[in-house]
């Protein structure tokens, strides 16, 4: 069941970006409405086959490869339409699903199979801290997606060749409030992700932080968006810094979720 | 036009004879209803208007002494303020056809500062509004300044002379909205008082920009320039501390060195906690170090930059004032008949009044002749004769008025004129009646 409503959210996840990309590209306003509303569809579908996922397995679905992958494209979307229902900014929507789209394709991809848990990971803790880590990823990822538009915007005014991007991507402005809003709602789930994976820890394993490559890297990553954030709020740090850093984090970020397994071994193992 | 009894003519000064320091002391700043008053004290002047702008004092006239009109009006006007061996030199002036093209090219914004701006327009029409109301203009002024409103609004939609001013303004909007995303709540700087500067302030304003701080080398200026923009005034030595709490910055002054180097730039925008600024520099020379726009958070455009953002190249504008021209002569020419026509108007006049005393003084011979004593028959004498007259005449004014003759106006009013031997009973009639050369 959830397998086949996750190929069909798979499915309206690629109409959506195909609408995005046409009006990205012919900029009509009624192509926009179009694809927001396949886009919301495509969601509220994989919302479903979370939950449905969720009975069938009987845990909590962010464990396996597939799953987590699965997970963070939802909550990558979740941030999305989070974000676009205060403000409005133009063709993000086309970058974002375009990401969504890329990140289900490898969940397709990864082994679907639900597996029986380690007597470790049943716990009422793995859902707090799995989505907990996974939204915050999700908004940095948003964060670094609208740094990457900044950047492109930003330099076409700067060199003042005006291009295809030029009237297409959003004012610098809404990127950067894009920006401090994704920061500033997704470093506090970190922190908070970090805090219950610390206390399941503590619970399962003892002790509440054992440096853990995955540990290790997650502090990393939490010091630089921390770091961010304070330049941020206390300097002033804004536009092309802030999109540049917001990059360079998002690129530790998904290190730390994915790198770390592949390139070390620890007690997370290979969820992802 | 010669038949007209009367000159157009139109005297005046404007950023290209005379210098701001003299267009500043000759300009009515105090309303146009004084110096309008002052106008219609002088007897040459059948018909006036008055124009007074930052770039430009014109005044437009009828009357049938052009010099005399020229030097009543200058003294009326300037005298006190600025002596006429001063004024002299920088005065031109119009008279008849070249009078009506100029009063065309100034309202269509072809002789303005930056051509194609549209404020020239608005300000005709109120200078024109209360020339009107104080009855200064008649039939012929009424009719040549809502010929020229016309005139510049086919010139304003048929060539795109107003696309390079509007760029600016426009481009300046544009990138505004890409930089700051909203433009209320911004604040706008205008360096020095240039009329484009001004032109893309009050774009930003009607943007809902929330103030415009002007900084001027004379404060006076700056001062008179806020008070426009209900905005504030500063001096140029308090430009670096403004740089703090303004976000665009239109830059145009007449300064042959850098107003705001990098550097300057630099150290306001750790005050500024980054926020951006946009600089728009439309002086030439620059006033802006280039350099500025390698900061970060600051954008900087000058008058090349904002024309590339419209695209609107050099040959297209030459090739849009060449069809702008084309459409003022043609309109001139338009003016001419319409003109030409009322010069038939006395000779029509005149004619009938001739034939009205001839059947007046016919009908009381005969009546008297007849022994017709009661009013009754006298009137339905009358009213015979005048049928004959009318008869008689119908041929001779339809030849006047009419448009598709091969011979021209004039010639067929001589002929006419010379036929009822017009000129002499005018002559014996009344002696002030119009008389043509």
């Amino acid at each position: 069941m959830s397998f086949l409503l996750f190929q069909v959210s798979l499915i309206l996840y690629l109409l959506a970006t195909a609408a995005y990309l046409v009006f990205f590209f012919k900029e009509r306003a009624a192509i926009r409405k179009n694809a927001r509303l396949l886009f919301i569809l495509a969601f509220a579908l994989h919302s479903i086959t979370i939950i449905v996922r969720y009975f069938e397995a009987g845990y909590t679905p962010i464990t396996t490869r597939h799953e987590t992958i699965s997970f963070f494209a939802w909550s990558l979307g979740c941030c999305y339409l989070s974000f676009c229902w205060r403000y409005g900014v133009k063709n993000l929507g086309a970058f974002v699903s375009l990401l969504v789209l890329t990140l289900m394709s490898l969940a397709a991809f990864a082994p679907r199979a639900t597996v029986s848990l380690s007597p470790q990971l049943q716990s009422g803790w793995l859902p707090v801290h799995a989505s907990l880590s996974l939204l915050a990823y999700g908004f940095f990822a948003l964060a670094g997606v609208g740094g990457l538009m900044y950047l492109l915007q930003e330099r076409t005014i700067k060199r003042k060749r005006f291009g295809l991007f030029y009237s297409r991507l959003p004012s610098l402005e809404a990127l950067d409030t894009l920006n401090h809003h994704c920061l500033s709602v997704g470093f506090p789930l970190l922190t908070l992700g970090m805090i219950t994976g610390s206390l399941w820890a503590k619970q399962a394993l003892g002790s509440y932080w054992r440096w853990d490559p995955m540990e290790t890297w997650t502090l990393i990553t939490w010091l630089l968006y921390a770091a961010l954030i304070h330049q941020r709020f206390t300097v002033g740090w804004r536009g092309r810094q802030a999109a540049l850093l917001s990059i360079a984090a998002l690129v530790v970020a998904l290190f730390t979720f994915w790198g770390v397994s592949v390139f070390f071994t620890g007690y997370h193992g290979s969820f992802s | 036009m010669a038949v007209f009894p009367d000159t157009i003519a139109l005297i005046g000064v404007n950023h290209k004879t005379a210098s701001l320091d003299l267009r500043e002391r000759l300009a009515c700043t105090a309303g146009y209803e004084g110096p309008l008053a002052a106008l219609s004290r002088l007897e040459s002047l059948k018909e006036y208007y008055l124009l007074s702008t930052c770039n430009r004092v014109e005044i437009a006239f009828v009357g049938d002494d052009v010099r005399r009109g020229r030097t009543e009006i200058l003294a009326a006007l300037f005298a006190p303020r600025v002596k006429a061996a001063e004024l002299e030199p920088h005065v031109y002036q119009y008279e008849q056809s070249r009078a009506v093209e100029h009063l065309f090219q100034v309202a269509a914004s072809l002789d303005s500062m930056v051509v194609g701006e549209a404020q020239i327009l608005g300000q005709m029409k109120e200078a024109y509004r209360i020339a009107a109301k104080t009855g200064g203009t008649g039939l012929v002024l009424n009719k040549l300044l809502h010929k020229s409103f016309s005139v510049a609004k086919r010139v304003r939609t048929e060539t795109r002379i107003g696309a390079s001013a509007v760029s600016i303004s426009y481009a300046a909007v544009v990138l505004g909205r890409k930089i700051f995303g909203d433009l209320t709540n911004k604040r706008v700087l205008l360096i020095g008082a240039g009329e484009m500067a001004e032109l893309a302030a009050e774009h930003l304003l009607n943007q809902g920009v929330a103030s415009v701080v002007v900084a001027n080398r004379t404060l006076e200026r700056a001062v008179s320039l806020a008070r426009r923009f209900r905005g504030s005034a500063i001096a140029l030595a308090e430009l670096q501390g403004q740089l703090q709490h303004v976000d665009v910055i239109i830059s145009s002054t007449g300064a042959s060195e850098l107003i705001l180097r990098k550097e300057d730039v630099r150290r306001v925008m750790r005050g500024r906690r980054n926020r951006p600024l946009f600089f728009i520099d439309i002086a030439v020379p620059r006033d802006l170090d280039p350099a500025i726009n390698e900061l970060d958070n600051v954008y900087l455009y000058d008058i090349d930059d904002l024309q590339g953002v419209i695209e609107l190249n050099r040959a297209d504008r030459e090739r849009e004032a060449v069809k702008a021209g084309r459409i003022i002569a043609e309109e001139v020419l338009k003016f001419e008949r319409w003109l030409e026509n009322m010069a038939s108007t006395p000779t029509i006049i005149q004619l009938r009044n001739l034939m009205e005393d001839i059947v007046r003084s016919e009908v009381d011979k005969t009546a008297g002749r007849i022994g017709a004593t009661s009013t009754l028959q006298q009137e339905a004498l009358e009213k015979m004769a005048l049928a004959i007259a009318s008869k008689m005449l119908y041929h001779p004014l339809k030849y006047l008025k009419a448009e598709d003759h091969c011979l021209s106006l004039e010639e067929r009013i001589h002929t006419v004129r010379t036929v009822f031997d017009l000129d002499e009973a005018a002559d014996q009639a009344q002696p002030g009646g119009p008389s043509h050369a």
